[in-house]
């Protein structure tokens, strides 16, 4: 039905498509209606009654998220009625919440402490129901800590987790005053099939799921004379840690971060933009090896289609849910392990200092990084290899704590050795970026020729769609790779484990002839990461999405295999892509995770 | 059965009258019903004036008939013996009696709306009935293929949540779910069960359909008042001589009733269950029972002057503070609030104006609720504290 609903909200006249919500209609007349369980990226939930309104002729308020907006309704969104049971709804919240506000990492960053200080919640009279509850919190996770006492179980992240990811780790349990939001069978979440990619984190709306946060360390760190403290940032952090200081969405702020980190004291500012390049190094050169080794010399131990493993979340989500297909995982490390591992090595080796000494701090979109650095197969150094991940959030509360005016910083370029970068690394943070960054370097080796994209744009490959499927046609091809020569190579691209599953069912049930595939556990890519700042939203992402192709257009070199920094690496250390030592530092080895059927 | 000696009160027999039983192997009316057109049978269930039996008092005829319009060719039946407010036994015992009779209700209303399907939808306590039911379903089903009509019923168990009984959350729970009320609008007229067009009543509900086309509108009409025609099934309990089920004729006066029931020393009597109204002597010559006065789904509790009222105040606010799905504020909150405050001004820990914030509470909760569950609170709170309110401080 394309038909226009016509209806009255605070005495405006306003006509709205069929099937608007009161809370849309009344946001395209720039009335703001207060809500707290409502998410645009998730199905509405209609539970934390904050957005009541008064619907004349209606006996009750209604919830302005879940109703749709009717023919001839007429709507008072800031009627006495509407504010005094707006207000009841809060101290309700309050009285049920552990509000000890001026000690929770959330602190100033709390949707219900910002809607408590708009309605001016000072004389709450309820009885404080947090000493009746037995809580607990969870910090059993190297990345995310769950604190129930906080929860006001609006169910953003029950939603989140469901919705968007396809893991439901996280459910309601319970009814009544005991309802919570918990885990299966109440394990840590550390034990269950929580993938931390951190989504969940990015949508709580109060302290009650929180990254575990690392700062301390760092500055311990930072300030230990002893130690030389290097820190890499990940691509999709550039585009998104402004938001977090004052900066409009979707701005790049990369010359602003290296000066920051610097002043920060980090003895080297590095780029895990290197990394990345390398990775395509890795991961393209295992490409081709799988294709020759199927295709050729018909080894049927190795498995196609090839899928990507820079993702943390996905990792582990697949380790869980779909352990029959490791074999496909690509073996290469994530950008930021391969960074880990170079940096007690390679890196130490270079500049003349002991690899004990060596603190290795990565800064991250995402919490699942956490996890992984503290994954036992990521000491390949003979040392933990990235010691201490901190998110985009976490950064930007360092340059807060360091007095820095963040705006005014004079832009300072990443230090040497493993801070060159090309575009093909930027887009890593993108949805098919990494797809995008490997058909650029794979093409050229087997033809010899560039992408036959314009610009090396792979367009089919971006953009927001959760299933992207793009054929490339290889033709003209060098002597040694002939047996591709007219071969169409299948890619599909997914971002959210939701998409991730159904690509994944598609190859488990063997219905997709895919070569290759990219996963990323978050929406949108690592531009949407559960690190990211808070909040999140399809407007947002498509922001951060712009400013990455921006920055990679604006590169010189935009071809991993470009990188003169990765060619150095290679020339002065590893050899070549995959060779025995690159294999030892760069790849790694999965784990089944599935405990049923054993 | 017990005799009625109040000569105000009428004992009908619509509800447990004999019509068609498995034993005797004929069915209640339905060989005439499928004969007739869908928007007769609607006309006629409006013109009767029935509302829904459960409590809230919809009219049944204007449900079925907007679940009739809806184009959506998959369409469900269902029926709510969750039978879950306290104080409330009498879908048990209709279940028990005249099982025949609902089903012949839902099969009506199978070929009013158009739907192939329906479901008895069955508090999980009363798994001893399953037997029983199956095998009267059994020959049910097989007998109505037999007329040539696609229909069938089929029972679908409860776990236990009073919540359940709310028809959005029965829903939920028939489909695997997590029993919690849904959003509404959509109404399960348009998208119920499978979200396709559902229809939902209580059991008494189907008895009273299948008793109007048997017997007539007119018959019908004759019994209760202009708001409220027929007769309601009552499950009478606490301080009575006679407690049990009754079938009464609608309207009846709460004195008489309790002439009829009480012990002679009645303080006050609990309409409706636990989410109903607590009326106090003084208000029973005044009060009707019915649409016009106090509904209810059948619960009357009698209370004489032995009871705290606190105590059962408390009793109740702890079942709702157990009972609420917890997925909305005003509820999970507001009713851990109401129990925790009046134990606070009972034990002197706050004074007795925080029975006002109490009850400006409740009429937040009345408002705000997502469900009937939080927004029934109200009632018996604010007539208990209201009516008694001696008895909640001292």
């Amino acid at each position: 039905m394309n038909t226009q609903i016509k209806l009255t909200i605070d005495n405006i006249k306003v006509s709205v498509d069929y099937g608007t919500t009161i809370l849309n209609a009344a946001k395209s007349l720039n009335i703001k209606i207060p809500t707290l369980c409502y998410h645009p990226d998730l199905c509405i939930a209609g539970n934390c009654r904050v957005c009541v309104v008064e619907q004349e002729g209606s006996r009750n308020l209604i919830a302005a998220c879940a109703t749709p907006a009717a023919e001839g309704m007429v709507i008072h969104t800031n009627s006495l009625r509407v504010r005094t049971a707006r207000k009841a709804m809060l101290e309700l919240l309050l009285s049920e919440h552990n509000s000890e506000c001026t000690t929770c990492y959330k602190n100033t960053d709390c949707e219900l402490q910002s809607l408590s200080a708009e309605y001016k919640i000072t004389k709450n009279q309820l009885i404080d129901l947090v000493p009746y509850h037995h809580y607990t919190i969870d910090n059993y996770s190297p990345s995310i800590i769950k604190d129930d006492s906080k929860c006001i179980r609006c169910q953003r992240c029950v939603r989140t987790c469901e919705e968007l990811q396809s893991v439901s780790a996280l459910s309601v349990a319970y009814r009544g005053e005991k309802m919570k939001i918990s885990t299966f069978a109440e394990k840590p979440m550390f034990d269950v099939i929580c993938t931390n990619c951190g989504q969940c984190v990015n949508r709580c709306p109060v302290g009650a799921l929180v990254e575990n946060n690392y700062l301390d360390d760092v500055w311990e760190a930072i300030y230990n004379p002893n130690k030389h403290v290097v820190v890499q940032t990940a691509p999709a952090v550039r585009i998104a840690l402004g938001e977090d200081l004052g900066i409009d969405h979707g701005t790049i702020v990369t010359g602003k971060m290296v000066a920051a980190l610097k002043k920060l004291g980090f003895d080297a500012v590095l780029d895990t933009d290197f990394s990345a390049d390398l990775t395509i190094m890795e991961e393209g050169t295992e490409l081709l090896t799988r294709l020759k080794k199927t295709l050729v010399d018909k080894d049927p131990s190795v498995k196609l289609p090839m899928m990507t493993s820079c993702s943390p979340g996905w990792i582990k989500f697949l380790e869980h849910q779909f352990p029959q297909l490791l074999p496909n995982l690509s073996t290469c490390k994530s950008p930021q392990q391969m960074f880990g591992a170079l940096a007690k090595t390679y890196y130490p080796k270079k500049k003349g200092i002991n690899p004990a000494d060596i603190v290795s701090v990565s800064i991250m979109p995402c919490t699942a990084k956490k996890f992984e650095a503290n994954r036992p197969e990521m000491r390949s150094s003979g040392y933990q290899d990235v010691d201490y991940v901190l998110t985009t959030r976490e950064l930007a509360v360092m340059i807060k704590q360091a007095g820095l005016d963040f705006n005014i910083l004079e832009e300072e370029k990443f230090d040497t050795i493993m801070g060159d970068s090309t575009g093909a690394a930027v887009i890593f943070g993108a949805s098919g970026g990494v797809m995008e960054a490997a058909l650029r370097t794979a093409y050229e080796i087997v033809t010899g020729r560039e992408v036959p994209f314009e610009n090396l744009n792979i367009l089919p490959v971006r953009g927001m769609d959760g299933v992207k499927e793009v054929d490339v046609k290889i033709e003209g091809t060098l002597p040694e790779w002939s047996f591709l020569e007219g071969a169409t190579l299948k890619t599909a691209i997914a971002h959210g484990l939701v998409n991730a599953k159904k690509v994944m069912q598609l190859v488990a049930s063997g219905e997709a002839a895919y070569h290759f595939i990219e996963i990323m556990a978050c929406p949108g890519g690592c531009l949407g990461g559960g690190g990211q700042p808070i909040p999140t939203n399809p407007e947002i992402r498509m922001k951060r999405n712009k400013a990455i192709y921006e920055e990679d257009s604006g590169m010189v070199l935009r071809k991993s295999h470009d990188n003169p920094e990765v060619a150095a690496v290679y020339k002065e250390y590893l050899g070549a892509p995959n060779s025995h030592l690159a294999h030892e530092l760069l790849h790694t080895h999965y784990t089944d995770r599935k405990k049923t059927e054993k | 059965m017990i005799d009625i000696t109040n000569r105000n009160l009428k004992k009908t027999d619509v509800i447990f009258g004999e019509c068609g039983h498995k034993d005797s192997g004929k069915l209640p009316i339905l060989e005439t019903i499928i004969k007739k057109e869908a928007d007769e049978i609607i006309d006629e269930i409006i013109e009767s004036g029935l509302k829904g039996r459960g409590g809230a008092g919809f009219p049944t005829g204007l449900k079925w008939k907007f679940c009739s319009m809806n184009p959506v060719s998959e369409k469900y039946v269902v029926c709510n013996a969750d039978e879950g407010e306290p104080g409330t036994f009498k879908d048990r015992d209709i279940l028990l009696k005249v099982p025949e009779k609902v089903f012949a209700g839902m099969a009506i209303c199978g070929h009013v709306i158009g739907a192939k399907e329906g479901y008895l939808y069955l508090r999980g306590e009363y798994l001893f009935m399953v037997p029983k039911l199956n095998a009267i379903l059994t020959w049910f089903n097989a007998k109505i293929k037999d007329l040539g009509y696609d229909f069938a019923i089929s029972i679908r168990r409860g776990s236990g949540a009073y919540v359940c009984g709310e028809e959005t959350a029965l829903i939920e729970s028939m489909e695997g779910k997590r029993g919690e009320s849904r959003n509404k609008p959509p109404y399960p007229v348009a998208e119920g069960f499978r979200n396709k067009p559902t229809v939902i009543n209580n059991v008494e509900t189907f008895v009273d359909v299948a008793m109007i086309q048997k017997y007539g509108v007119e018959c019908f009409k004759k019994l209760g008042t202009q708001d409220s025609r027929g007769s309601k099934v009552f499950s009478i309990s606490g301080d009575t001589l006679k407690p049990g089920v009754y079938e009464l004729e609608m309207g009846m006066k709460l004195s008489d009733f309790v002439d009829e029931f009480g012990d002679g020393d009645t303080k006050a009597v609990q309409v409706g269950g636990a989410s109903g109204f607590c009326v106090p002597r003084k208000h029973f010559a005044e009060t009707i029972i019915g649409f016009e006065g106090i509904p209810t789904g059948g619960s009357m509790m009698l209370f004489n002057s032995s009871r705290s009222m606190y105590n059962v105040l408390l009793n109740y606010l702890e079942f709702f503070a157990d009972e609420s799905c917890g997925q909305c504020t005003p509820c999970r909150v507001g009713c851990q609030q109401l129990v925790k405050g009046i134990e606070a001004v009972k034990s002197g820990k706050k004074d007795a104006d925080y029975l006002n914030v109490l009850l400006k509470l409740t009429d937040a909760m009345k408002t705000t609720s997502k469900c009937g569950l939080g927004q029934s609170v109200a009632n018996p709170c604010s007539s208990i504290i209201g009516n008694f309110v001696e008895e909640m401080i001292y």
